[in-house]
């Protein structure tokens, strides 16, 4: 077994949206370097319940990199330092013994602080209730095969489909622009026959409830695609781009 | 208690048609009149949710996590079975059905499973016609692959990703529904107890996780969808929320649980590193199509690869044990999970384990890069190696992948019929909440389908069935059953703040996961199952004098979460282990030790145990009721499982 590894963390405590919140300071011993970074808050926290101190609040779930929850900004990265990994995946091998290490949530006023380090993300949910569907019921559709679609085509649409929505994009942002993950929703369905009779209307009306929420424009410093776990390529939003304006000419 | 599954009448192939028709309708414009719960919205939350919308009903759904997205569905990993066809390579909805029946080790329900396989084709045309982009060939129809034991290529998939494509794909649906006004969203909010007017489910009591609100929810029917409770064993590939709570609570209020015992412990895991470990992750079965499953021949050589002094590259072929292909030749390293597993078990029992703590075997792609090139191998499990490696450190294009068992799923949940109702009238369970499809083991890529067939073509069926009977008045939340069940509620989550032991929530969950995995985990006996039931005793007994739950119920307290959660979880584990103990014979992921063939394979008994073992909670300190559901089969024929 590799010896265990020491660290300083400074970590943002805020009891909830009504109160200020301040950094704080632990520090945490003898960490294996195979654990994961949400182990090692694990660790943290159930010493501080031992001492009778809160514990951290962060949000986590699946801890397999897939179901977006986790959302910790990490040494002022997104997911931390590591490339094309949520925090979940990340592990306490790429932090040298002794480092400091700084936790904060994603930073956006439209992902306001629940506590400490959880915020709410539900400004993705409405967005996708605007208009991130194919509107037809269950039942009634045609076989599978009834419609070939270009393997290129499947394979692009399934690049944009792979965001967790995590909001990585917002929080790396200096604008806390969503566009990113906006624009990989619309990516998929208008890559795809059978987004292709709605597409206008996605368009128009996810890009509104963007904006209606309160996320930033686009200056296309490209911090998104390079902080995003799933690697969705900034192309997306040339395509959102070009949606939209197909939009305004086609109605 | 008489247990009436609703199977109906008439050839296997026309079951479900003829009683699709004998459903009773809910007129559309009466639709609007009726208000459902579902709870969870995972495949069969979300599907379920947004179909009901759909044809008219109001709905309230709920959700743990921070949005409807989240559920661990969105796990899944390899794909979803269809009995399609499409590779011409003699596929049927009888077959799907057959290697279901047979897979499940004969103790599932054929009704049930033959309609799972008949739905399972709706199923891809639903998601294609969603935008759900599956893989596909060069000529734009869609891909197939072989998965989990199968002999045919049945298997839809995008990438490595597919239950996170088909939950994005029901999560749209349902926020259209959401869109329309149809479907109200609560996310951040568990249910914590099911409400019953009359002996029937009328509603349920949620707590609000950002505030810690405790709020009533009446409607004329819950559906639950609430997932499995394989985190009873602490370490497991469930997400970190995934409980057992809402399951629990309606199972104390009535609902009889079935199959407690039947876990599944998946094959390809990454091992476990040490003490400090919170969670385990999976790596898809799929590859297994291409890897070999070895370990040192000798107990000598696996020391040596334990200590670091020899690499596993450098150890030649006649000193390796390639154990499924040589145990198992037709199937080799493609048996169903619950014989993989054993067989990794026994290796490393028998001191052949590699790895740091010799609870690991290899998964080698050495020999399928050599006959494929590396490119093939990295198109087809690219995302997996790439997770591996950013777990292990070790690039298993170089040196072999190390696999060991673990918890990954429950085919036991809430009992139900036909309908997918409950024991409680009105109290419905969908997907891997309830018992019904999967026997004693489940095959690769099909809790996917069951848990969308369920929400999509099974449940909007049903429900009306019940619904049109009932009148349109709902019952108050001011009614005195609301009013106790919140009483109750406030009461258990008052005593655990108060309690202030020693102990944190996740040592006491930590210890019951120890019990389990060690007792009634891949290999049980009746003598370590009988210590395990003294041991949870004492465990639960402890934990309401001496757990530590922190802060108060009025804000966010993930402590308090936990604490309610595990406090189910001690007393669900008692009741697998009844289960495991009543059941003395091996089928499935249950292997009893007492009864196994001379060549160490599960022995099934078929003349005693050939039922649903269905418990009923008798209130609190009393030994559960067991009541059997006897399986028929009239159509396969149980032989022993042979994949040699």
């Amino acid at each position: 077994m590799e010896k265990g590894r020491n660290y300083t963390l400074h970590i943002w405590r805020q009891p909830s949206a009504k109160v200020k919140g301040k950094f704080k300071t632990y520090k945490v011993e003898n960490i294996s370097p195979g654990s994961s970074f949400l182990e090692m808050l694990d660790i943290l926290n159930n010493e501080l319940e031992q001492k009778g101190e809160d514990p951290v609040h962060f949000d986590h779930d699946c801890r397999e990199g897939i179901c977006g929850t986790c959302s910790l900004f990490i040494n002022g990265r997104p997911h931390g330092p590591e490339k094309e990994i949520t925090a979940c995946q990340l592990h306490m091998r790429s932090f040298p013994d002794g480092m400091d290490i700084t936790i904060e949530p994603w930073r956006a006023s439209a992902f306001p602080v629940i506590k400490d380090l959880v915020v709410d993300r539900s400004a993705f949910d409405r967005i996708m209730q605007a208009g991130g569907y194919v509107s037809i019921r269950t039942g009634g559709v045609p076989d599978a095969n009834a419609i070939p679609i270009p393997k290129e085509n499947a394979d692009l649409a399934m690049d944009a489909a792979q965001c967790i929505g995590c909001g990585a994009c917002v929080a790396a942002c200096k604008n806390a622009s969503a566009m990113l993950f906006v624009s990989a929703k619309i990516s998929q369905l208008s890559l795809l026959p059978q987004g292709d009779v709605e597409r206008s209307k996605r368009a128009k009306a996810m890009i509104k409830q963007m904006d209606d929420e309160g996320f930033g424009a686009c200056t296309n410093t490209g911090a998104c695609e390079a902080e995003c776990p799933k690697g969705i390529s900034l192309s997306n939003i040339a395509r959102m781009n070009r949606e939209f304006m197909r939009s305004a000419v086609v109605d | 208690m008489k247990l009436d599954s609703k199977i109906p009448e008439g050839p296997l192939a026309e079951k479900w048609s003829k009683h699709k028709f004998s459903l009773k309708l809910v007129n559309p414009a009466n639709k609007r009149k009726y208000d459902i719960i579902v709870v969870g919205t995972g495949l069969a939350g979300a599907s379920a949710a947004a179909s009901f919308g759909e044809l008219g009903y109001n709905v309230k759904a709920f959700c743990y996590q921070d949005s409807p997205r989240r559920a661990h569905s969105i796990a899944a990993q390899g794909g979803i079975n269809a009995a399609k066809n499409y590779q011409n390579d003699g596929d049927s909805i009888y077959r799907l059905f057959y290697d279901t029946i047979k897979g499940g080790d004969y103790r599932a329900r054929e009704a049930n499973v033959y309609r799972l396989a008949e739905v399972s084709n709706n199923i891809i045309d639903q998601c294609v016609a969603q935008g759900v982009p599956f893989a596909r060939e060069y000529g734009g129809l869609l891909d197939n692959r072989s998965f989990g034991g199968a002999q045919v290529s049945r298997t839809f998939y995008a990438r490595g990703q597919t239950g996170q494509q088909l939950l994005l794909g029901a999560y749209s649906a349902l926020s259209r529904q959401i869109h329309n006004g149809k479907v109200q969203m609560f996310p951040r909010t568990e249910m914590l107890d099911l409400v019953m007017v009359d002996g029937e489910a009328k509603g349920i009591i949620t707590r609000n996780l950002v505030t810690g609100e405790i709020e009533r929810h009446s409607a004329h029917a819950v559906v639950l969808a609430t997932g499995g409770y394989g985190n009873v064993f602490f370490l497991s590939t469930n997400a970190m929320g995934c409980n057992t709570t809402a399951a629990w609570r309606a199972h104390k209020k009535g609902a009889l649980f079935g199959n407690p015992c039947f876990t599944q412990i998946h094959p390809t895991c990454i091992p476990v590193h040490g003490d400090q470990q919170s969670k385990l992750t999976l790596m898809s079965e799929s590859l297994r199509n291409d890897g070999r499953v070895w370990v040192p021949k000798t107990v000598e050589m696996a020391e040596k690869v334990r200590k670091g002094e020899v690499l596993p590259n450098d150890i030649a072929e006649e000193d390796r044990d390639y154990y499924l292909e040589r145990i198992y030749p037709s199937f080799g390293n493609l048996v169903p999970r619950d014989v993989a597993s054993r067989n990794a078990k026994n290796v490393c029992d028998e001191g052949r384990g590699v790895g740091e703590t010799g609870l690991a075997v290899y998964l080698d792609f050495r020999d399928a890069i050599k006959r494929d090139g590396e490119d093939t191998i990295r198109a087809k499990y690219g995302n997996l190696f790439q997770m591996y490696e950013k777990i292990t450190a070790d690039n298993p294009y170089k040196v072999p992948m190390m696999i060991y068992p673990a918890v990954h799923y429950t085919m036991g949940g809430l009992w139900v019929d036909y309908n997918l109702m409950t024991t409680i009238p009105g109290l419905y369970a969908l997907g891997e909440c309830n018992f019904s499809d999967h026997g004693a083991n489940r095959l690769g890529a099909s809790a996917l389908m069951q848990g969308l067939a369920d929400g999509y073509f099974v449940i909007p069926y049903t429900i009306g069935d019940y619904l049109a009977t009932k009148p349109y008045d709902k019952v108050s939340t001011d009614h005195e059953a609301f009013e106790k069940a919140e009483k109750e509620l406030r009461e258990r989550i008052n005593k655990l703040l108060s309690i202030k032991g020693n102990k944190t929530v996740d040592q006491f969950h930590k210890e019951l996961g120890k019990i389990m995995w060690d007792k009634c985990g891949m290999s049980r006996s009746e003598k370590g199952l009988k210590e395990a039931k003294e041991e949870i005793s004492k465990l639960r007994e402890e934990y309401w004098q001496n757990v530590n739950v922190l802060g108060s119920n009025d804000e966010m307290n993930m402590s308090l979460e936990k604490a309610l959660r595990v406090a189910d979880f001690m007393e669900l584990g008692e009741l697998m282990v009844d289960d495991a103990l009543d059941r003395e014979e091996s089928c499935g992921g249950h292997f009893r030790e007492e009864s196994q063939t001379e060549e160490g394979e599960a022995k099934r008994n078929d003349e005693e145990y050939t039922y649903v073992s269905a418990w009923e909670y008798k209130g609190e300190g009393k030994p559960e009721e067991l009541h059997k559901e006897e399986l028929i089969f009239e159509n396969v024929k149980l032989t022993q499982r042979s994949y040699k």
